[in-house]
């Protein structure tokens, strides 16, 4: 276990090291950095004392282990249009985004789940099938353009909800938060149900698998002949045997359901890290766009280790294997 | 479920034959390829078909922008999707993102497809440490989703079209390199790979003209699925304004200069674009389902 966590951390440690030195090369090499990270009005002086800042006097490894050494110490460059440190901008979007996120989860679960199971149980009804033709839909549209038809379906036409924007927000437990109140609400319904549509088709898909692998082993057999309520199979034995797939798929969704905020978020005009770096990539807003890449890699490579340590804890199997390796 | 199996090959039938009986067993995968050839046939001779060179703006007239399908130009031609904001038909537009966005997708999809089944069945051929160390970097990068990737090097490159098609290479490579390897690693152990050693043939030609071929029916499949997923997200990155320059808009460009007047009910704009990819993606991906019920061995039962 020791050895499989250790050697999973010194892979994480690389692919951050490998992304870092991706990111480093397109700031620092691609062209004058002095012309990215300092704005254009700067003054000959200025120019010079960003160099001397930046170490650029200095050969290439050691302006690499500098950009390191800043970012190991949160400092990611100040943002040119917000005039403050590019982290704080982007955790000040954070809440937006996670909340999205959440929404997006809550639904593609709670909806994803039971249909699956249906669509599992009864392979051969009519509605099954209606719900697997959906999953293929959700799964083969371009998420944009499914968000333009709610848009265009909901709020231009039957005018039912808000198009874009973010619904006022309250403070909670420290973050500004919109979802707690339906003022708020109705402005995360769309995006929520947007950003949720792939995550759900994907969802009913494993879990209609998933059961109808499971309805024809033993365990299950066994529950019926020792005449369990049908309920009871379903829910204690049948469920508990799904979920270990289901819990890893969700959980290494919850990375990529906000790495596909920024195609919502953009759509919506919703105020999060994504439309933030899809803005400031057009404002040439370098630091900004270091920070939101070097931060979102982060995340994506702790929710992996987690996922891959929390497996391995719970399927021995999964251990087994890579300590063969 | 039985399908395949009382189709049981007669003596006569060669695989092709049979390829496309099975093929053929499903009404929807062969509306899904009709529509596919008819895309296609519409991209490729765009420039013939469509009325108006959306391109060339001497053509355009601003009296004739924003027009509601079926209106008629100052000229007295007819405008059969409408016109957007340019007064540029869609039509012919269409016509010409179609062509871009498959030509994108395609090309993306044939270099990642050589790349990867290269680097897969290599690894599976030579094994050791060179195949861990490229099946660790597939696993890793598999681990990301491909619209981080994407834009993790739009965002280095700067956009562009080649700048696209390399986002869309690094995003597709290590499917197929996983695939080709699982493949091979079949194959490798089969009878005709030890007839072809045994024989004595230098290590490229058993590699190439042995190994390589038997390894496509699996690639094949997932290639469908890569384009469809390729074109998907160009648009996307196009829709975003990271992907395709202005000059020559896909699809997805065209869908984003028509957002901003959708909400003003001006729909066909940005509508008329999304049905033309959302066509393409839906036809590629109904080929591309059955080809995988067809080839694969294991759901032939």
């Amino acid at each position: 276990m020791f050895v499989f966590i250790m050697r999973r951390l010194s892979q994480t440690a690389v692919v951050l090291l490998v992304t870092s030195l991706l990111v480093f090369a397109g700031l620092f090499v691609v062209g004058d950095p002095v012309e990215i990270l300092i704005s254009p009005d700067a003054d000959q002086i200025e120019r010079e004392r960003a160099r001397v800042a930046l170490g650029l006097d200095k050969p290439g490894w050691m302006q690499y282990l500098l950009f390191l050494k800043n970012a190991l110490s949160g400092d990611l460059g100040k943002s040119f249009v917000y005039g403050r440190p590019a982290l704080e901008v982007i955790f000040e979007r954070m809440p937006a985004t996670l909340e999205l996120a959440t929404v997006a989860m809550l639904i593609s679960i709670f909806v994803g789940i039971p249909l699956g199971l249906y669509a599992g149980l009864k392979p051969d009804s009519k509605i099954s099938k209606a719900i697997m033709a959906i999953s293929i839909v959700g799964f083969s549209l371009p998420t944009f353009w499914v968000g333009l038809m709610l848009i265009m379906l909901f709020a231009v036409q039957l005018g039912w909800l808000p198009s874009t924007g973010r619904g006022p927000t309250t403070e909670f437990l420290g973050m500004k938060l919109s979802i707690i109140h339906w003022d708020g609400l109705k402005y995360a319904i769309l995006p929520g149900i947007n950003l949720a549509l792939f995550k759900l088709s994907l969802i009913i898909r494993l879990t209609r698998a998933q059961v109808r692998e499971n309805v024809l082993l033993d365990y299950i057999r066994f529950a019926r002949a020792k005449g369990l309520r049908k309920s009871r199979i379903l829910g204690v034995h049948l469920l508990k045997n799904i979920m270990i797939p289901l819990v890893t798929v969700i959980g290494l969704e919850l990375g990529s359901v906000i790495a596909f905020a920024i195609v919502t978020e953009s759509i919506f005009a919703w105020p999060g890290m994504g439309k933030l770096v899809i803005d400031s990539i057009f404002q040439l807003d370098r630091p900004v766009v270091v920070a939101y890449l070097m931060i979102t890699v982060l995340m994506f490579v702790v929710i992996n280790l987690v996922i891959d340590i929390l497996y391995s804890v719970l399927d021995p199997r999964v251990r087994l294997s890579a300590a063969k390796n | 479920m039985n399908a395949s199996s009382t189709a049981a090959p007669l003596a006569q039938d060669t695989p092709w034959r049979q390829f496309v009986r099975d093929f053929s067993q499903s009404r929807i995968a062969l509306f899904g390829l009709a529509l596919l050839v008819i895309v296609l046939l519409l991209a490729v001779f765009a420039p013939w078909l469509a009325p108006q060179n959306p391109y060339d703006l001497a053509k355009l007239d601003l009296m004739d922008s924003r027009l509601p399908p079926g209106s008629e130009s100052m000229l007295g031609s007819t405008f059969v999707l409408g016109t957007d904001g340019m007064g540029r038909d869609m039509f012919s537009a269409i016509l010409y993102g179609l062509r871009v966005s498959l030509m994108v997708g395609v090309i993306s999809g044939a270099i990642a497809l050589a790349l990867g089944a290269g680097l897969g069945v290599s690894a599976a051929f030579f094994g050791g440490r060179y195949e861990q160390i490229l099946m660790r970097i597939v696993d890793i990068q598999l681990g990301f989703p491909a619209i981080l990737v994407a834009l993790i090097l739009i965002a280095v490159l700067g956009p562009g079209i080649e700048k696209v098609i390399i986002a869309l290479i690094t995003v597709q490579w290590a499917y197929y390199a996983r695939t080709a390897r699982s493949a091979a690693l079949v194959e490798r152990n089969k009878e005709y790979m030890e007839a072809a050693r045994g024989l004595g043939l230098p290590t490229w030609r058993v590699l190439l003209k042995h190994l390589v071929p038997n390894t496509l029916p699996p690639l094949l499949v997932v290639g469908t699925v890569q384009v469809a997923h390729a074109i998907a997200l160009e648009a996307t990155l196009s829709f975003l304004g990271l992907g395709l320059p202005i000059t020559e808009p896909s699809l997805g460009l065209l869908i984003a200069n028509g957002y901003e007047y959708m909400l003003s009910g001006k729909y066909w704009i940005s509508v008329y674009p999304g049905v033309a990819l959302l066509l393409t993606i839906v036809a590629i991906n109904l080929v591309g389902d059955q080809l995988r019920d067809v080839l694969n061995p294991r759901l032939a039962r």
